[in-house]
């Protein structure tokens, strides 16, 4: 589904990826952990062109996206983003957050987009909500949203970037809930987080960044039990 | 030395067929600026270097020379390089909006400067191609801290219009000086004049401070 390949990136003089390569199977749960400055968000960033890689390739279902030629807003609508700050837009109602893209970028009837949205809605459990505006949705519901929000789109890979690190910790649980049964629909995903537990209950591999390379590329089992590299047990001292 | 405000009721209908030219002009040169403002400001927000260049020259010109003399330029001026004459009208509408713009742009340029760049990257994230993004996600979060500059320019351009009594436009400024020569008393008829401005610019806030509320409406619920 998503492939990278010898990937880096460079913000001026500063070399935040390095030769990076990474393959992320159809439905598989790939979680992305490491030190904060290691790269994990710049990884994900990448991969639907908000950052522009300085060399390597990404190909995402066979398509490569540093490919001049490559229609990025088509990749866009294959490729959903949740972000750490949710980024819902405040001058729109919960459903017209929803329906926007699907209406404008999409072209879908506007009737058959509510219904659609509606129906997300309810599955992370905000049908109430649907004509507040976000500023009056606490942090949870917020990220709520945002995940219902992509899922309009029907991605086929969705990238989280610490979905839950800007959450009061009692909100945490509902956003990893909805994670988890999104994890059960054999969606693809990618999962920049600090939540160890959580990564490893779901994710079917577990990618270790540090330094801008890619030290360590393991299921959870033999990762947390039996970390190959010494920064990798450094890590996992400190976190767990 | 007595003031006869009296006599100034026979000239009122007059003041107010010149009100109505200012209102005129100002309305037509805020819109007209508004509308050049707009890629005017994605022009100074360009990512390319030499285009930025040509945003920040055009505002350095309409900053830096005296609306007098720009006025003075498109009404006496351009007629001789481009062969068509501009009525007073004409001419102070396309000056006004031209220098209007160059402050419009900029602050409209710190408006959307100022809205999170997260908005950006959803919009980005969701497939939504630039056009539509600046229209529906960015503009609409950026008039909110441009509201007020706004306001400031609609008076100031208010206040600017005044200049175009120089090339014969019968504004509410020419009317009163018609009236002077009408009447050799002066303090009357500007007086009168002022309190037309006062007046105006007190209305144009008044209505300002309700838009403000109106667009920051979203935040509030």
């Amino acid at each position: 589904m998503i492939s990278v390949k010898n990937l880096h990136k460079s913000f001026k003089k500063l070399e935040v990826l390095h030769d990076v390569s990474l393959d992320i199977n159809d439905g598989e749960v790939v979680a992305i952990i490491g030190p904060s400055g290691s790269g994990k968000s710049t990884l994900l960033r990448c991969i639907n062109l908000l950052e522009i890689p300085t060399a390597g390739h990404i190909f995402v279902d066979g398509v490569d996206v540093t490919d001049r030629k490559t229609d990025i807003m088509e990749i866009r609508q294959k490729v959903g983003m949740v972000f750490q700050h949710f980024n819902l837009f405040p001058h729109m109602t919960v459903l017209r957050n929803m329906t926007y893209a699907l209406t404008t970028v999409k072209k879908m009837d506007q009737k058959e987009a509510d219904e659609k949205c509606r129906k997300l809605l309810e599955r992370v459990g905000l049908s109430d909500k649907e004509n507040n505006y976000p500023a009056t949705l606490s942090g949870g519901q917020k990220q709520r949203v945002a995940i219902a929000r992509t899922l309009a789109m029907d991605p086929k890979v969705i990238l989280f970037d610490e979905p839950t690190s800007a959450l009061d910790p009692e909100m945490v649980k509902e956003v990893l809930n909805v994670i988890k049964d999104l994890a059960g629909t054999g969606i693809t995903m990618a999962l920049v987080t600090h939540e160890m537990g959580f990564a490893r209950e779901v994710a079917d591999r577990i990618c270790f960044l540090d330094e801008g390379r890619l030290v360590e590329d393991a299921p959870p089992e033999i990762f947390f039990s039996t970390p190959k590299s010494n920064r990798a047990k450094e890590f996992l001292d400190k976190v767990l | 030395m007595t003031l006869e405000f009296g006599m100034m009721v026979k000239y009122m209908p007059y003041f107010f067929r010149a009100l109505g030219v200012t209102l005129k002009l100002t309305a037509a040169s805020l819109l007209l600026g508004i509308l050049i403002a707009i890629p005017l400001s994605l022009i100074k927000l360009s990512k390319y270097k030499g285009i930025r260049a040509i945003g920040t020259f055009y505002t350095s010109i309409f900053r830096g020379v005296p609306l007098l003399v720009q006025v003075f330029v498109v009404y006496f001026g351009l007629p001789q390089i481009v062969g068509i004459t501009f009525t007073s009208f004409q001419a102070g509408c396309l000056t006004f909006a031209l220098n209007s713009a160059a402050y419009i742009s900029e602050s409209l340029r710190g408006g959307i400067m100022a809205v999170d760049l997260g908005q950006r990257e959803a919009a980005m994230s969701l497939g939504v191609p630039y056009g539509k993004m600046m229209k529906d996600i960015i503009f609409p979060q950026a008039i909110k801290s441009v509201m007020p500059s706004l306001i400031n320019e609609f008076i100031r351009l208010m206040k600017n219009t005044t200049l175009i009594s120089t090339v014969g436009l019968v504004d509410v400024l020419r009317a009163s000086q018609m009236v002077v020569s009408d009447t050799y008393r002066a303090f009357e008829p500007y007086i009168t004049a002022a309190a037309f401005y006062y007046v105006l610019v007190m209305v144009i806030s008044l209505l300002g401070k309700q838009l403000e509320r109106w667009v920051n409406k979203s935040d509030q619920r």
